[in-house]
């Protein structure tokens, strides 16, 4: 078991460095909740079923992620304000890889 | 004006379960929801998930949970507002309430029971800087009368279901259908797919991809619309309507200017006793709700229905005795004239 450290900008700008743990099938969406950095009710509208792109962010560091699922691809097709950068929270897990992570959090829709 | 005892806001599972609950206490119910069908999430985000923490079904799709939910409520005869929003509420003299939906629809009722969930689904709105001067003038983000195309230019962007469904639809309809997507690939059914393709080689659909509408034109009504194919200059198509279908999100809207405590984007309310809200008669239930060690599981929201109940009865009937039956010894007696009841043990001797 093993904590890692990730660093998020909410939406307002403002960086927040976390400690989210990996023993926890935890995802980057629920990381936020967790820390409340982000409303309740906007973000993680679906539950974290890559249905709703509440959850959108810009990835910064150049961590290898995990693969698009085609849910994922399909979602943020369809999703507004979107980057080359840009993952649904869901879809990334809290592995001991994701440690140092630095993320963005889209704007609200 | 529509009178019932328990004005439900919110067609999801909560406020389903909530009618059959009323029902055997003799209370009658009505629904509102902005969506079009009841079910809430369940019918219009996710219908084809499993869930797996609905007591005694290890797995039920989410859309045969909402059925199921509709059938058992079905013999107390709930009324539906659907396709509306509950716009303001204004408490009577007698302690009753006056709901009015976006549309002007009344509802009078005696409790209120917000089962609205994360809010009232709005239609995503694309970013395009001019789309809202264009709102009811040509661009529809919820097709609600297919004749209003007849013999008219439509143009489509989206890469869903109902991007797909329409396009299909309107095909026979408009004089022409323009469908554009942020990409080559859709994600729909398969066989919606198929036929969008079919209808493409017929020359029935116009398909762009991967193409964005990036500007609207027109004066008074929507003239057409600007299309930016990724490497390509922008161009113009002639269009009569423009409707983006990029699904919808919730929000709490309205209600959140009803006077309720509100934290998080979510209604307090008393958990210790009946999850009633600080305004006495209207209450708030599932997701919709919170309270120290709030879940947001349907589970939940299903024993808050059933308690909210039990104290709008002892609201409405402040003098009368009355104690929980279970529905095995007392049977289901519906508004339509049905009975349900265990079957008598038969008493034979034995010689």
């Amino acid at each position: 078991m093993q904590d890692i450290n990730i660093k998020i900008t909410d939406r307002n700008g403002k960086m927040h460095e976390v400690v989210a743990p990996t023993d926890m099938a935890m995802n980057l969406m629920e990381v936020v909740r967790s820390y409340e950095l982000a409303e309740e009710g906007t973000i993680g509208v679906c539950g974290g079923m890559a249905m709703c792109a509440s959850c959108q962010c810009y990835v910064k560091s150049a961590h290898k992620l995990p693969e698009m699922t085609d849910d994922e691809d399909a979602m943020l097709a369809e999703a507004f304000y979107v980057e080359d950068t840009s993952r649904l929270g869901c879809q990334i897990q809290m592995t001991p890889e994701m440690d140092g992570l630095e993320v963005e959090l889209a704007p609200e829709i | 004006m529509i009178t019932t005892d328990i004005l439900i806001i919110g067609a999801g599972p909560t406020g389903l379960f909530t009618v059959f609950e009323a029902g055997l206490l003799k209370l009658k119910c009505h629904l509102i929801d902005a969506l079009p069908q009841p079910g809430g999430q369940c019918s219009e985000i996710y219908p084809k998930k499993p869930i797996y923490d609905i007591p005694a079904y290890p797995e039920i799709l989410a859309g045969d949970l909402t059925d199921k939910l509709i059938e058992q409520s079905k013999q107390f005869e709930p009324g539906f507002t659907l396709g509306e929003r509950a716009e303001t509420i204004l408490k009577q003299d007698d302690g009753s309430f006056v709901v009015t939906t976006n549309k002007g629809t009344e509802h009078h009722a005696k409790i209120v029971a917000i089962a609205g969930g994360l809010g009232s689904f709005e239609p995503r709105k694309p970013l395009i800087p001019n789309l809202t001067n264009f709102e009811d003038r040509g661009v529809e983000y919820i097709i609600k009368e297919p004749e209003l195309y007849r013999d008219k230019k439509v143009v489509i962007s989206g890469g869903g279901d109902s991007a797909l469904d329409w396009a299909i639809f309107l095909s026979n309809v408009a004089s022409e259908v323009t469908l554009i997507h942020r990409r080559n690939e859709f994600r729909g059914a398969l066989d919606s797919v198929e036929k969008v393709q079919e209808l493409k080689n017929l020359g029935k659909i116009r398909l762009i991809t991967p193409a964005e509408v990036k500007g609207i034109l027109g004066k008074e009504k929507v003239t057409g619309v600007a299309v930016e194919k990724k490497g390509e200059d922008a161009f113009i198509i002639d269009a009569d309507h423009f409707i983006p279908l990029f699904g919808l999100s919730p929000k709490l809207g309205p209600i959140g200017n009803w006077g309720l405590e509100i934290e998080k984007n979510a209604i307090k309310v008393d958990n210790a006793l009946d999850y009633q809200t600080n305004i006495p008669g209207i209450y708030a239930i599932g997701d919709v709700n919170t309270y120290p060690g709030k879940l947001k599981l349907i589970l939940c929201g299903f024993h808050e229905a059933t308690l909210m109940c039990q104290s709008a009865y002892k609201r409405i009937f402040p003098d009368k005795k009355y104690v929980m039956k279970y529905t095995t010894v007392g049977g289901v007696d519906g508004f339509d004239g049905t009975r349900k009841e265990a079957p008598k043990a038969v008493v034979k001797a034995i010689e």
